[in-house]
């Protein structure tokens, strides 16, 4: 529901004006009055009870420091066309030039003309996805995103687009939004990584059509300070595929939402997520908040979501499945996890079920627990040091989000962050 | 050699008394059995020899060639050459059987500053050993015992023994629950690894496992003592008469 505007909170609100030209100043105008009339999220919000928004909408940043990595390179062994921002600026220096086959990539920051494809996109789905839950920092998002990319894909891009978040300056605040359509039978494999800034306001809007597939894997930076708010909005047309993983290690803030919509008969999206945190690096607060609609017959869905907790680390899980009438034969499946390393972690999971049809499969499961201790035994009683049979027990919980991943080199990748983790603690 | 000598041991929390005086030695190249009944204190000296958390040892030692098992972690013991084919083997999803025995194999390998095995060596090995325990390519992909029955969990804890060598092999009722062929297999496991450098201790209710691992030395086990020790014809007065006699003859 939209609330009523917060005159005394949301004067920061009064002072934002668009000033996008071209035909991006229509859906941004419209977003800043969206904007203006739910007001910034509060605690009393619904969805917003175990986060606190304050530091994700305060006038000033608290500031971040770039995490020192000694690690190579996240996906550095990909063959992947790479677009570099840094503090949230496009950096034509450090990225590939924007050419790729099957697909056309623009700045939305250069995109000015009167008449665009991205026009029937850009805050759409994001405005689709305010309904029935309030995203204010979406359409915050939307109306002064500074950059980000708009993806047409036409066909079978060869590789993957690679976008680099770079953290360079201790208060940097950015704000990108990228919209990526892909039309029928389009592929597209989307990758993510770096902290972008001391604090990152990120939406994707997704349009997945007929026949499409949409993979994407995301690393967010390990700045330890650093905080984020990202949102995903997918809406996925017949026999189309939209696959998404989110890799978090440290972070003092985290917001991850996901707002996925399933219109046409027999399509599948699986989104997943594995977040790792330690509340001794300052502090660790992790949020997936998950949305997932069923309007459409025979179609998937899978949310997985892992936490891997220690220190006083927090960890949040608020995931829907919304099964509208007629969708039929929907499959819809939720878990989230934590494994809590230690005994003052909190894991707190809101997982909900609201079904119209009536021959559907939905299962949804939420657990919180400490490391096996008799399985941990019978590692170190076959001669596997104990942090060696931790380690393997703490990716073994991690096992079935990582899974999700299809592509091996990525996969592989990802689990290395996670051993990264572990044996730097 | 396996020497334990008037081992005390209670339940940490509940402070229960469970082992009650255990005297025992296994020379090397010596096959023991213990039998008794259920609950006499047999699953938790194995449990105590290979380093379980819980219980607390108030008397006593347990040695390996000399060296003071009690005082070393779980994995310092697997090093040392002790082994425990457990009574329930223990289920963990996510991690693949055949990761489970490279880690562990590379582990103590590491553990006694020897080099890792190769990626293939490794497969040779594994495939030659599970094949012998009609263990199939499946079996091995599988998360370590999740969904296997409990003669293929009987038989994977053999398969580890095998790959890992051990100087002293712990059996807990590891025939319990298998069928006659599968015992077969599990005794023909265990007979293939017997050497003079190696002890057995096995523990089980039945003749039958006796009938295809031969014991030198059969010891009764009642409430946390062995109230009796014999020859192989001990095993069989057990089978045909039961418990009764011996414990009233103790
Ligand atoms: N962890 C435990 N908690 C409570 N009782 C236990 C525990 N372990 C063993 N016991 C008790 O100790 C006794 C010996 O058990 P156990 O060693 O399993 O015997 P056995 O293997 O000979 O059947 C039994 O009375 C059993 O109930
Ligand atoms: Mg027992």
């Amino acid at each position: 529901m939209m609330g009523a505007p917060q005159a005394k909170t949301d004067d920061r609100l009064t002072g934002l004006a668009v000033t996008a030209t071209g035909w991006a100043a229509a859906p941004r105008g419209d977003a800043l009055s969206r904007l203006q009339s739910m007001g910034l999220p509060q605690r009393r919000d619904e969805y917003w009870k175990w986060t606190r928004p304050d530091t994700l909408i305060s006038a000033d940043v608290p500031p971040a420091e770039a995490f020192d990595a000694q690690e190579t390179p996240i996906f550095g062994g990909v063959d992947r066309l790479k677009i570099v921002f840094v503090d949230g600026v496009f950096s034509a220096e450090e990225s590939d030039d924007l050419a790729l086959e099957g697909v056309m990539i623009e700045r939305l920051a250069e995109a000015n003309s009167d008449i665009h494809w991205a026009q029937g996109l850009y805050g759409v789905l994001e405005e689709r996805g305010q309904t029935p839950v309030k995203r204010p920092l979406a359409a915050l998002n939307t109306a002064m995103a500074t950059d980000g990319l708009l993806i047409h894909v036409t066909g079978k891009t060869g590789k993957p687009i690679s976008l680099i978040y770079r953290h360079v300056s201790d208060t940097s605040d950015a704000i990108l939004h990228h919209v990526v359509k892909l039309d029928e039978g389009a592929e597209l494999t989307l990758l993510e990584n770096g902290p972008a800034a001391a604090r990152f306001n990120k939406v994707l809007e997704v349009e997945v059509a007929d026949k499409a597939s949409f993979h994407h894997v995301r690393a967010q930076g390990r700045d330890h300070a650093r905080r984020a708010a990202t949102h995903i909005f997918a809406r996925l047309g017949s026999e189309s595929a939209f696959k998404s993983f989110t890799l978090t290690v440290n972070g003092v803030l985290t917001r991850n939402e996901a707002v996925i919509e399933l219109t046409g008969d027999d399509s599948i999206a699986h989104i997943a997520g594995a977040a790792m945190g330690d509340g001794a690096n300052g502090a660790f607060h992790h949020d997936d908040t998950v949305f997932v609609t069923h309007d459409a017959e025979r179609c998937e869905s899978r949310q997985v979501y892992k936490k891997v907790l220690r220190n006083g680390a927090e960890g949040i899980f608020q995931g829907k499945i919304l099964v509208k009438e007629g969708a039929q034969k929907t499959d819809g499946y939720q878990i989230s996890q934590s494994l809590l390393l230690d005994e003052d972690n909190q894991f707190l999971a809101k997982p909900e079920l609201e079904i119209y049809a009536d021959d559907v499969v939905c299962s949804h499961g939420s657990t919180t627990g400490a490391i096996d201790e008799t399985a941990l035994y019978y590692l170190r009683s076959r001669g596997v040091p104990k942090k060696e049979a931790t380690d393997l027990l703490v990716l073994s919980f991690m096992a079935e989000a990582v899974d999700e991943i299809e592509d091996d080199v990525l996969r592989e990748d990802i689990v290395s962050r996670l051993t990264g983790w572990l044996d730097r603690r | 050699m396996l020497e334990i000598k008037n081992l005390h041991v209670e339940l940490e929390e509940e402070g229960k008394k469970i082992l009650k005086g255990v005297d025992l030695t296994v020379e090397d190249g010596k096959v023991h059995a213990i039998m008794g009944p259920n609950g006499s204190g047999k699953s938790t000296l194995s449990y105590v020899l290979s380093g379980r958390q819980g219980y607390e040892v108030t008397d006593g030692t347990a040695e390996l060639d000399g060296a003071d098992l009690l005082d070393m972690d779980p994995e310092e013991r697997a090093a040392a050459g002790l082994f425990l084919a457990f009574q329930y083997p223990v289920e963990i999803p996510g991690v693949g059987n055949m990761t489970f025995l490279r880690t562990a194999v590379n582990a103590q390998r590491k553990a006694r500053g020897e080099e890792e095995i190769s990626a293939a060596d490794f497969l040779k090995l594994v495939r030659e050993k599970a094949k012998n325990l009609k263990i199939d390519a499946d079996m091995l992909k599988r998360p370590v015992n999740v969904g296997f029955s409990g003669g293929e969990k009987k038989r994977n804890e053999i398969l580890q023994m095998a790959m890992l060598e051990p100087k002293m092999c712990i059996l807990d009722e590891t025939d319990s629950g298998l069928d006659v062929d599968a015992m077969r297999l599990v005794a023909d496991g265990v007979n293939a690894l017997r050497d003079a450098g190696r002890g057995f201790l096995v523990i089980t209710h039945y003749q039958r496992l006796l009938d295809h691992i031969k014991p030198d030395v059969v010891h009764i086990m009642a409430d946390g003592r062995i109230i009796k020790t014999g020859g192989p014809e001990l095993a069989l007065e057990v089978e045909k008469n039961g418990y009764a006699d011996i414990l009233e003859g103790a």
